[in-house]
């Protein structure tokens, strides 16, 4: 099963993931991608390897974002040999800091729940203001304590993408950017991708395109209910470094800078930024952090998370279109270790995790009628 | 923090801002005139306020002629709102700025951006060493502080800034050492077919041809078809290497003024998503407008060079008709009272413009400087080469915004003002595609970097505005 | 770096004198000079190192556009010398890479 060529729809995190993984076992792969502005979640995401947390309603969500977390020193290294790019992968453990008790009783509680139902294997701790003050000891009064799991990390998303992009090529990988593609045709055993510049044939396709999953999905059998929802980042001029793990609001990014996030909004395609909701989330760092006050914004920007019904990632085979399959996730980087060495695997028929099925769209179909 | 309404926000208080404040205020409405600067004036009448007559005097008759536009600021309704830098202009007419390190903001019926042009890049190794500067930093030195560089003390580019500087250093008494003219050979031969058109402006031809005859009556040393810039030292400028007729040439210099043209400032109509179209004469980018400087979003209008290249009386004769129809919109005046009135900057515009393709094909931009060698710092904030610009092309990047998120370009505080043309111009060379098709930076607040403090003190329309996370 | 050759004064014009130090050391300028033109007529071209490479930098564009005139002014990090005004007292600084929390 799934021999032959490869046409992978969508040249974001994901694409480019599932594409090294491919090439990286030998096989044929043209990615396709849109110009030089489209929305793209990869250019403007925050650059969490993050575990804790995910996967609350669902457990096999957090063994997967784990399993991801575990793949990716491995990735950084394939990465690093193949394109010759460091990644800045860190992985020293994260911190989820609180401004509220209750939100963090509750936040607590949920853990320790997810815990449970992960038979007790889930590391991580609830610390009083004064031991996250020992840990990060910038911290302002106004932290009640946080969480910190020695499960996660952070690393530079833009370097990850062109490392992806550069490795690809390298790996024998063709990206072709251009306009959208527009359709994609199947005829028994292969598949026709069809731009305004041109059509294309390949014996298998990967739908990887984001946001635009949800209109090229039904094209070849598959169901992709993913909306947008818009996160509003703030990054400052570089500071001395102060940060020594990242924290779910703020971090420290390898050169210096200090970047801040993120809302998340209902707006459709709509990836400005709006003042108010940066000042609000400006506000929230300086709670965090007070001698933050002082340092300059010196860029903003609003990018378009891929949302699923249920936040959690959609892998699918299409039954009816045999060789095309759908890889659609909001945690781009953080799975994008998971996308390349075990997704990529499981397209090509390769064993993967029993509880992969779970991330079928048939599920959004159940949970309706349940 | 209240913030206050008005019937029109100007930004920018150069001729354009001054010009359109003055028949506002006349009108009786209420005007708020920001500048960062802390005097009127814009960069052509920097200090006019302030400026003794020896400095008027070395300046010029037409720097001196900026004091008449100082009118604009008698009247009661014009509040000039000085030192204060704006960062974000929303389509909803909201302007956030910052002043004395405090946010601050307003609303206005109708905002008109006047806030002029920028330098354009002009890329060579070693253009990011100290004691290299651009001839307008040479002319604002000179406007406000009433300084002369040290020598020796060279100018290089192209363009009638580059002249002008010149002959008011000499008027000052400073020994200009050489100027190393980057216009491509050939131009002249160019621009002539325009020379019967510009003769009917001569006006602006006169001065031209005067400023040359008194550099070389001077003596200043003048190196024509200069190609190959280099500028050489470790911690400042030391000497300029190029090759001019033929021959290698290396200068000695403690200071360099460098310049290659002007082009609009498009960071708020950018970062407002404005239509603009390229302009491959000018090689520039500017907002599509009409001649009452509408553009493509309702309210916002623009004047003055920052809609285009045209000049300062151009530029006062822009903001002139950009408040007519201003003061229409608002039902102060009707339609026709608003065209009597035009009639008189409409046909002065005309006038000016005849001059423009000459000049503009006279003064083209070098090669070198659109699509400059490999080693070449581009993106002087990042330090991001014309190299890598093209190893990202090779990487698939079509555009600058790829570029940037690939290699840092346009990241830091100056947002691409100094990058932005030239990244795209590489781009499109590299592709051997026309340069709309590249496109630019997307920009976006702020504008100007601005402490999280004080983006986080800014009032929020709605008490419960937390960030869900 | 400091040079024999500055920037000198073209008149008389306006402005009482001011004292301020640069790097510690004592230069004057005039009431209404900004930052940049004090640093330059006492021959001091550059102002800092940057945060990317190290390399020397000082002030360009002049006009609030290029952000190579950073300077440490009264213990705050990274502010624009040439949009400065100078004042009586006022101590600036050389920044070296990127800046502390000031
Ligand atoms: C503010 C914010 C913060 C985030 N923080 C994190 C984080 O800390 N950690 C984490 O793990 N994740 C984070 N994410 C999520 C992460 O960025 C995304 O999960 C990931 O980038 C998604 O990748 P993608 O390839 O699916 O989508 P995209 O990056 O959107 O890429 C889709 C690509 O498909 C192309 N495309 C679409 N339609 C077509 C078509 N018809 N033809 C050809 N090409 C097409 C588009 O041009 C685009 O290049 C964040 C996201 C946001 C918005
Ligand atoms: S010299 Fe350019 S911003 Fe100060």
């Amino acid at each position: 099963m799934a021999d032959g060529t490869f046409a992978v729809i969508g040249g974001g995190l994901v694409g480019m993931a599932v594409a090294w993984g491919l090439a990286s076992r030998g096989r044929k792969v043209t990615v396709f991608d849109e110009g030089d502005r489209a929305f793209r979640a990869s250019r403007g995401n925050f650059g969490l390897v993050w575990v804790q947390g995910k996967g609350i309603a669902m457990p096999d969500y957090a063994r997967w974002s784990r399993l991801s977390a575990q793949h990716w020193p491995g990735l950084r290294d394939e990465l690093r040999d193949a394109a010759g790019i460091d990644i800045e992968l860190a992985q020293p453990g994260g911190l989820q800091m609180f401004l509220d008790e209750d939100e963090a009783e509750q936040t607590v509680a949920q853990m320790q729940a997810l815990r449970t139902a992960l038979g007790g294997d889930y590391p991580f701790e609830y610390l009083g203001h004064n031991a996250v003050k020992k840990l990060v000891p910038e911290i302002g009064p106004q932290v009640v304590g946080g969480i910190h799991s020695p499960m996660d990390g952070h690393l530079n998303p833009l370097y990850l993408l062109r490392a992806l992009h550069k490795g690809v090529r390298a790996a024998g990988g063709t990206v072709l950017h251009g306009p959208r593609v527009e359709r994609i045709s199947s005829r028994p055993g292969s598949f026709e991708v069809h731009r305004a510049d041109g059509t294309w044939s390949a014996d298998n396709v990967v739908l990887c395109a984001g946001l635009g999953n949800a209109r090229l999905a039904p094209m070849v059998g598959l169901d992709a209910p993913v909306v947008p929802n818009r996160g509003q980042v703030i990054i400052t001029e570089r500071v001395r470094p102060f940060l020594n793990m990242p924290t779910v609001h703020v971090r420290q990014v390898g050169e210096g800078a200090v970047q801040i996030g993120d809302s998340k909004e209902d707006v459709g395609l709509d990836d400005s930024t709006r003042g108010d909701v940066l000042a609000a989330i400006a506000r929230r760092a300086t709670r965090y952090f007070p001698l933050l006050e002082g340092v300059r914004v010196v860029r903003t920007w609003g990018a378009l998370r891929v949302m699923s019904p249920d936040g959690h990632p959609i892998y699918d085979r299409s039954t009816a279109c045999p060789g095309a399959s759908l890889v659609t996730c909001h945690s781009g980087v953080t799975l994008a270790a998971a996308h390349a060495r075990v997704v990529a695997g499981w397209i090509c028929g390769e064993q993967a995790p029993g509880y992969m099925e779970v991330f079928g769209a048939q599920r959004f179909a159940l949970q309706a009628a349940g | 923090m209240m913030s206050e309404h008005f019937d029109v926000a100007i930004i920018g208080a150069g001729p354009a801002g001054l010009a359109a404040a003055d028949i506002l205020g006349k009108a009786g409405r209420s005007v708020a005139l920001i500048d960062e600067q802390p005097g009127p004036g814009g960069q052509i009448y920097r200090a006019i306020a302030t400026a003794g007559e020896q400095r008027k005097a070395v300046l010029g008759a037409d720097y001196a002629a900026g004091s008449a536009l100082l009118g604009a600021l008698g009247h009661a309704g014009v509040r000039h709102i000085a030192g204060a830098s704006v960062w974000e202009v929303t389509p909803e007419h909201r302007l956030s700025y910052s002043l004395a390190g405090r946010a601050a903001s307003l609303s206005a019926e109708h905002v008109l951006v006047a806030t002029g042009a920028t330098e354009r890049p002009m890329p060579f190794p070693g253009w990011t060493l100290p004691g290299v500067m651009t001839a307008g930093a040479g002319q604002i030195l000179l406007k406000t502080p009433g300084l002369l560089p040290p020598s020796p003390c060279v100018l290089a580019g192209s363009g009638p800034l580059l002249f002008l500087l010149a002959t008011q250093y000499l008027a000052a008494g400073l020994k200009v050492d050489a100027i190393v003219e980057t216009t491509p050979s050939g131009n002249l031969a160019k621009a002539l077919p325009h020379l019967p058109r510009a003769l009917l402006s001569n006006r602006y031809l006169r001065k031209g041809l005067a400023m040359l005859a008194n550099l070389r009556k001077a003596g200043v040393a003048h190196h024509r078809n200069a190609t190959g810039l280099v500028a050489e030292g470790s911690e400042r400028i030391e000497a300029l290497r190029f090759r001019s007729r033929g021959k290698d040439h290396r200068l000695p210099c403690a200071t360099l003024m460098i310049h290659t043209g002007i082009v609009p400032n498009v960071q708020i109509s950018r970062a407002l998503n404005l239509d603009h179209a390229w302009n491959d004469l000018q090689q520039c980018w500017h907002p599509v407008i009409d001649a009452f400087g509408a553009t493509s979003a309702q309210g916002i209008r623009i004047a003055g060079d920052g809609g285009g290249i045209a000049g300062a009386e151009a530029a006062a004769n822009a903001g002139r008709l950009a408040a007519l129809a201003i003061l229409a919109d608002l039902g102060e005046i009707s339609a026709s009272e608003r065209d009597a009135r035009a009639s008189a900057d409409l046909a002065a515009l005309n006038w000016h413009a005849r001059a423009r393709p000459f000049l503009d094909a006279l003064y083209t931009v070098a090669p070198e400087f659109l699509d400059p060698a490999d080693e070449t710092i581009v993106c002087r904030c990042e330090e991001v080469t014309a190299g890598k610009i093209r190893e990202f092309v090779d990487l698939g990047c079509l555009g600058p915004n790829q570029a940037k998120s690939f290699g840092r370009s346009g990241m830091g505080p100056c947002q691409g003002r100094y990058c932005g043309l030239t990244v795209s111009s590489i781009i499109a060379h590299k592709r051997g595609a026309a340069m709309d098709e590249v496109g630019y930076y997307r920009i976006r607040p702020p504008l100007k970097p601005i402490t999280l403090g004080e983006l986080a003190s800014m009032e929020l329309d709605d008490d419960d505005q937390r960030p869900a996370a | 770096m400091r040079n024999v050759s500055h920037f000198r004064r073209l008149d008389d014009a306006a402005g009482g004198k001011v004292t301020l130090t640069f790097d510690g050391e004592a230069i004057e300028a005039r009431a209404g000079d900004t930052v940049a033109a004090a640093m330059l007529s006492a021959g001091f071209v550059a102002g800092r190192e940057t945060p990317v490479s190290g390399s020397p930098r000082g002030p360009y564009c002049l006009m609030g556009a290029c952000f190579e005139c950073l300077v440490e002014i009264d213990g705050e990090p990274n502010r624009q010398a040439c949009m400065t005004e100078v004042r009586d007292g006022m101590s600036v600084r050389r920044m070296h890479g990127a800046r502390a929390f000031g």
